[in-house]
């Protein structure tokens, strides 16, 4: 169950999406939410669906590799559409008791529903494409204006960088130490929610001083790579717009006008 | 109490685009009361073997039976099975969280629902076992100790859950030549005094020779070959064609140009004794 989340994985391959410039795809994908919120009928959110569409062929990521990320969520998304179903009040077409559902309630609910797979499936593409790496250096350079108010972009951007890092191997450390109290004896599957708590202590202890254990020592090897901030730093990949990153713009570009368009028209 | 694991298959991330075969058709048996070393090297498949063992992983396919009962039949408790089969894993002193050494060594037999004294009892006994000084250490935080010591008490909370079947992944990674001295005998001494089935995992060919009844050598998720050690390290150009190599005593021995298949200190003093001779 651990190993499903793809959530800030990713998928090595060598499509033309995985080779753009990590600005272009941050850029793109922040559009893509902005785009997502603007559209206000399912004309718009087919279109959304087949640009997707398009970047997950172009992309070659697997769709079941996508569909594993999106299992963990599958709650929260009943969750929504539960609630919009009944709560929202308008023309009555099913009665029951004090539940009512209307039909305005299934069209936002639909709605919402498709708006939350979408956007989930839409940024967890940027991570599925592009390695934690550049990932955070695009955001550092996005972010590097702000430099000029003292704000710590190159920090913060680290922060990150080691934080989408330690997703994977923390889960692996749980999945270890769980599969180590198992081996003792430790039952994580029965019982109410007081003793299924209680039962993850001999996993959370643990967890923590490995967790700092784990952050010691890459402080470590960082001061022995003489690793300082952000200041006179320079890189290996100097990052450069090439032409196809001009083209994601313009398709972007008109991506967004017909969403706009579209929008204002119906 | 005996082994029997019959044409084991086990695949991670079946129908997913990582999918990787990490066991093909191993079959071996283990009796009752062996000592059995497991070699291989990194990425070999041996970790999968044992968790197969005591029902962590599920098998693919075939079939494993502890004791007459196959664990792979579905309804088969797990929790009685664990029981039965104990497992040490790997760098097992980052599994350790009670505030005391005691109360740590303490979690399993709790988890068996056994009565108080009795816990009390095996704690007593399993930190003895494992060479420390029950009064000295019971008090102590598990986390202040040393890192030969912390894997002594992480072995002693297995230990204390009396399994008939003991199971260790490389119990001495990372230990100092004391400290994997002082693992290795109380494992032998452990062995000897239950008289449990003993399974061992080790890169260190000298350990396994010196304390196996019996080794298995695991390549690529296929069971190579299994047998006495002497059998096993008289297959120089097997072993090596599988990543591994001899013990150090034997390859020396070996290169002396002494025919048997030499595994401990003495014997080859005597056969190099011998040689002067001639």
């Amino acid at each position: 169950m651990i190993r499903d989340i793809t959530l800030g994985q990713y998928y090595a391959s060598d499509s033309p999406i995985h080779r753009l410039d990590p600005r272009v795809k941050i850029i793109a994908t922040l559009l893509f939410i902005i785009e997502l919120f603007i559209v206000d009928n399912f004309i718009g959110f087919g279109i959304c669906a087949a640009v997707l569409a398009a970047v997950i062929i172009v992309s070659r990521v697997p769709l079941s590799f996508i569909m594993r990320g999106l299992k963990p969520i599958l709650f929260i998304l009943f969750f929504t559409f539960a609630l919009n179903i009944f709560m929202v009040k308008g023309e009555v077409i099913w009665e029951w008791k004090f539940l009512h559902i209307t039909r305005e309630g299934i069209q936002i609910a639909v709605f919402m529903a498709i708006r939350l797979v979408l956007l989930i499936i839409g940024s967890s593409m940027l991570t599925l494409t592009t390695k934690p790496l550049s990932l955070t250096d695009g955001i550092e350079r996005l972010l590097s204006p702000l430099a000029r108010f003292k704000f710590p972009s190159h920090e913060i951007a680290m922060m990150m960088t080691i934080a989408l890092r330690f997703i994977p191997t923390l889960l692996e450390e749980t999945d270890k130490i769980m599969k180590a109290q198992q081996a003792r004896g430790a039952d994580f599957e029965s019982g109410g929610l007081m003793k299924r708590a209680k039962a993850l202590i001999p996993v959370l202890v643990p967890l923590f001083v490995s967790a700092f254990r784990i952050a010691q020592d890459l402080a470590m090897a960082m001061e022995a790579r003489c690793y300082h901030g952000g200041e006179n730093r320079t890189r290996m990949h100097e990052m450069k717009l090439k032409t196809r990153d001009f083209v994601t713009f313009a398709l972007e570009a008109i991506f967004l006008a017909l969403i706009i368009i579209e929008a204002r028209m119906f | 109490m005996s082994i029997k694991v019959t044409k084991l298959n086990h695949i991670y991330d079946k129908g997913m685009p990582t999918e990787q075969k990490a066991l093909t058709d191993v079959s071996f048996e283990i009796a009752d009361g062996e000592l059995v070393g497991i070699i291989g090297h990194t990425g070999s498949g041996k970790s999968t073997l044992l968790q197969h063992l005591n029902g962590l992983l599920k098998a693919s396919s075939g079939s494993i039976e502890i004791g007459g009962t196959d664990i792979t039949r579905p309804g088969v408790s797990m929790v009685e099975i664990r029981k039965k089969v104990g497992l040490v894993f790997q760098y097992p002193e980052y599994q350790l969280f009670e505030v005391s050494v005691a109360k740590d060594v303490a979690y399993g037999p709790g988890n068996l629902g056994l009565s108080q004294e009795e816990i009390d009892q095996r704690v007593r006994e399993a930190i003895a076992l494992v060479g420390l000084d029950y009064e000295k250490v019971k008090d102590r935080s598990p986390f202040e100790l040393s890192g030969g010591q912390k894997r002594a008490v992480a072995i002693a909370g297995v230990v204390a859950m009396k399994p008939e079947v003991l199971i260790l992944d490389e119990p001495t990674a990372g230990l100092d030549p004391r400290a994997h001295k002082d693992i290795l005998r109380m494992i032998r001494e452990v062995h000897e005094k239950t008289g449990n089935i003993t399974i061992l995992v080790s890169h260190n060919m000298g350990d396994v020779a010196e304390m196996a009844d019996k080794v298995m050598v695991i390549d690529g998720g296929k069971l190579v070959i299994m047998g006495t050690p002497e059998e096993v390290f008289s297959r120089g150009e097997l072993l090596k064609s599988v990543g591994l190599d001899l013990p150090p005593i034997t390859e020396f021995c070996n290169e002396l140009g002494i025919k048997d298949t030499v595994l401990d200190m003495d014997t080859a003093v005597g056969k190099i004794v011998d040689l002067f001779k001639e």
